[in-house]
């Protein structure tokens, strides 16, 4: 519309002041080029913009290796992944990385335990029980569970369900592995429910009516056909939901303490990974320090573990996706 | 020549329907089970939170003696965190997505940058935390200020507001675009004046969550270096600063030694939880009522 009435003001402007032909091509030619000057700018703008994406992750990876490079000329590599005493500070400090890894195995096992049945019942129960009204109803709960930052989750666990449990496991230390693990679980319930849920509900209708038609129960429907057809989404959202586990951090952060246990033991403190990312930079580790390199080193192995997860998930999905 | 052996279905039957009526039952408990959770979650922290919120709560600076402290600070921090979120978010973002959706052509460079993308929104936060404190704080000599938090906390919810802007401008119908060239604009008046005024409301949409998921981050700011002590209030985006989730962190480790702190962080829990309620409401509204379907 504004162009229409500038050529229009233009063509009067002609008739009324006579203006000189070539001065109007020059105006013409003046306007054409800054857009076109525009033109050839914004995209490479934004692919300036977007490349910014791509140097994060490079920025990450190179500060991650940098500084674990010079982590690994202070403590051998073997020592730091077969060592099973973690004691970072003071003299004489050990760095193994076991009693960290065995932290974050457990608690992301415990938070699988809840999260994989509980969320799997659930995407199987909206996606094949629930009517409409009933899923319409649901569906935005769990979005509010995966919306409730983890803080809040970290809190939860330490002054509720930790004495809770305590009530009925006499042995179970005020900060303890199992406490924080279900809350994570609890936490990753949505995010499998919904991934699962979508896998299962792109499955046609007419699998499940020819099962039906067959005399097959609901139950039979669900198992035989549904998560069958469904079962490479599915289990991408379990990948996510271990990758997840194995990233979080405030929940254990706050609940499962500080200890450097390397133990088996569920009720004992333990620490993650992430946790003990939390407490050295909590506790201001001095550039340059061992300590301040095991800081990356241990935000290294994290890193690595869940990038493997995520391209896992994303491989699952892609590869093993059945079209209808 | 039966198929079907008749006495043999009848007989299993009933057992076949029962276990269908149990597994019903099982799988609607599971489903319930989150939404007990939220209900104990949610009564407990108003349980312990609500009677210690009042304008003096709200208002006052922090303070060791938990009957003065208050989350004035937390509350401004938060405000000038969220100053250098919202706008390095949204030119990120919206920037990349424009790029993915209208300039980049399908190829390898386009789906090298998805598949970063995707994994970047994959990476544990905390070590955006790390990145943050290396690069701003750091190499950048920022320090532990609003700025470094703010850049950090923008990149860890870039993801966020660049897959909405996507598929908000993927849903902008082909045929506007037509209308546009065929009047005679060019590329980039067309996404200026047709793709993106269409596509805001989705936009928009992302960039609350983004911003409500910033809120709600606590370990980068963790990492960063956000100290327990008292700091005064902040006052621009170079100065030291907490927010109300780090605010919560210290207060929950901290009650195993003054009980009242566990009070404070459910007090603060309420506040947290009632803003990102409203946020959340917002981009719902704004979802819902501007969304047009071609």
């Amino acid at each position: 519309m504004k162009g229409v009435i500038r050529v229009a003001k233009s063509v009067v402007r002609d008739h009324d002041q006579k203006l000189n032909v070539r001065e109007i091509i020059q105006e013409k030619k003046r306007t054409k080029s800054i857009t076109n000057t525009t033109e050839k700018l914004i995209p490479k703008i934004l692919f300036g913009i977007a490349a910014i994406s791509v140097f994060t992750t490079i920025g990450i990876v190179l500060t991650l290796l940098t500084e674990t490079i010079a982590f690994f000329r202070d403590v051998p590599f073997l020592d730091f992944f077969t060592g099973t005493k973690l004691k970072p500070l003071g003299e004489n400090a050990v760095f193994g990385v076991l009693p960290l890894l065995t932290g974050t195995i457990i608690s992301t096992i415990i938070a699988m335990l809840v999260a994989i049945p509980v969320g799997l019942m659930t995407a199987i129960f909206l996606s094949e029980y629930a009517s409409e009204k009933t899923r319409r109803l649901l569906k935005p709960i769990l979005e509010i569970l995966a919306g409730i930052p983890t803080i809040v989750y970290g809190f939860f666990a330490f002054t509720f369900v930790t004495p809770l449990l305590r009530s009925f496991i006499p042995g179970l230390e005020p900060t303890n592995i199992l406490s924080p693990g279900i809350v994570m679980g609890i936490m990753i319930i949505p995010m499998v429910a919904s991934l699962s849920e979508d896998a299962m509900s792109s499955v046609p209708n007419s699998m499940r009516e020819g099962a039906l038609a067959l005399g097959a129960t609901k139950l039979e429907v669900t198992w035989k056909v549904v998560i069958p057809a469904a079962i490479s989404g599915i289990i991408a959202s379990f990948v996510l939901g271990i990758s997840r586990a194995i990233g979080e951090t405030m929940i254990v952060a706050i609940a499962s303490g500080s200890s450097k246990n390397f133990t088996f033991d569920v009720t004992q403190s333990m620490q993650t990974m992430t946790a003990y990312i939390v407490e050295v930079t909590g506790g201001e580790a001095a550039a340059g320090t061992t300590l301040y390199y095991s800081l990356y080193a241990v935000a290294m192995t994290l890193f690595v573990f869940t990038l493997i997860m995520n391209l896992v998930a994303q491989y699952i999905s892609r590869k093993f996706r059945e079209e209808y | 020549m039966k198929y079907v052996d008749s006495t043999q279905v009848q007989k299993k039957m009933g057992s076949r329907l029962l276990a269908n009526s149990l597994a019903k039952g099982l799988f609607l408990l599971a489903t319930l089970f989150g939404l007990v959770v939220l209900i104990v979650l949610i009564y407990r922290v108003l349980k312990d939170g609500l009677p210690w919120i009042n304008v003096d709560f709200l208002m006052n600076r922090l303070s060791t003696d938990p009957e003065r402290a208050g989350i004035w600070g937390a509350i401004t921090g938060t405000l000038w965190l969220m100053v250098v979120v919202a706008p390095v978010t949204m030119i990120l973002g919206i920037g990349t997505a424009i790029y993915l959706e209208e300039y980049a052509t399908k190829g390898r460079i386009s789906s090298f940058i998805k598949t970063n993308i995707s994994n970047l929104a994959g990476v544990p936060s905390v070590v955006f935390g790390i990145l943050g404190l290396t690069v701003f704080a750091r190499t950048l000599d920022l320090g532990s200020v609003v700025l470094a938090g703010g850049l950090t906390m923008a990149l860890l919810v870039l993801p966020v507001v660049v897959v909405a802007s996507q598929e908000a401008i993927r849903a902008v119908p082909q045929f506007l675009r037509e209308a546009s060239y065929g009047m005679g604009a060019t590329k980039w008046q067309t996404i200026k004046n047709v793709v993106l005024p269409a596509a805001l409301p989705g936009i928009l949409t992302g960039v609350i969550l983004a911003l409500s998921r910033a809120i709600g981050e606590t370990a980068p700011l963790v990492v960063i270096g956000i100290p327990a002590l008292l700091i005064p209030i902040p006052d621009g985006i170079f100065d030291k600063f907490t927010i109300l989730p780090v605010q919560i962190y210290y207060w929950t480790i901290d009650s195993a030694l003054v009980a009242e702190y566990a009070n404070l962080a459910a007090a603060t829990i309420v506040i947290l939880l009632f803003v990102l309620f409203v946020m959340n409401s917002i981009a719902i509204l704004i979802r819902n009522k501007f969304q047009k379907r071609y």
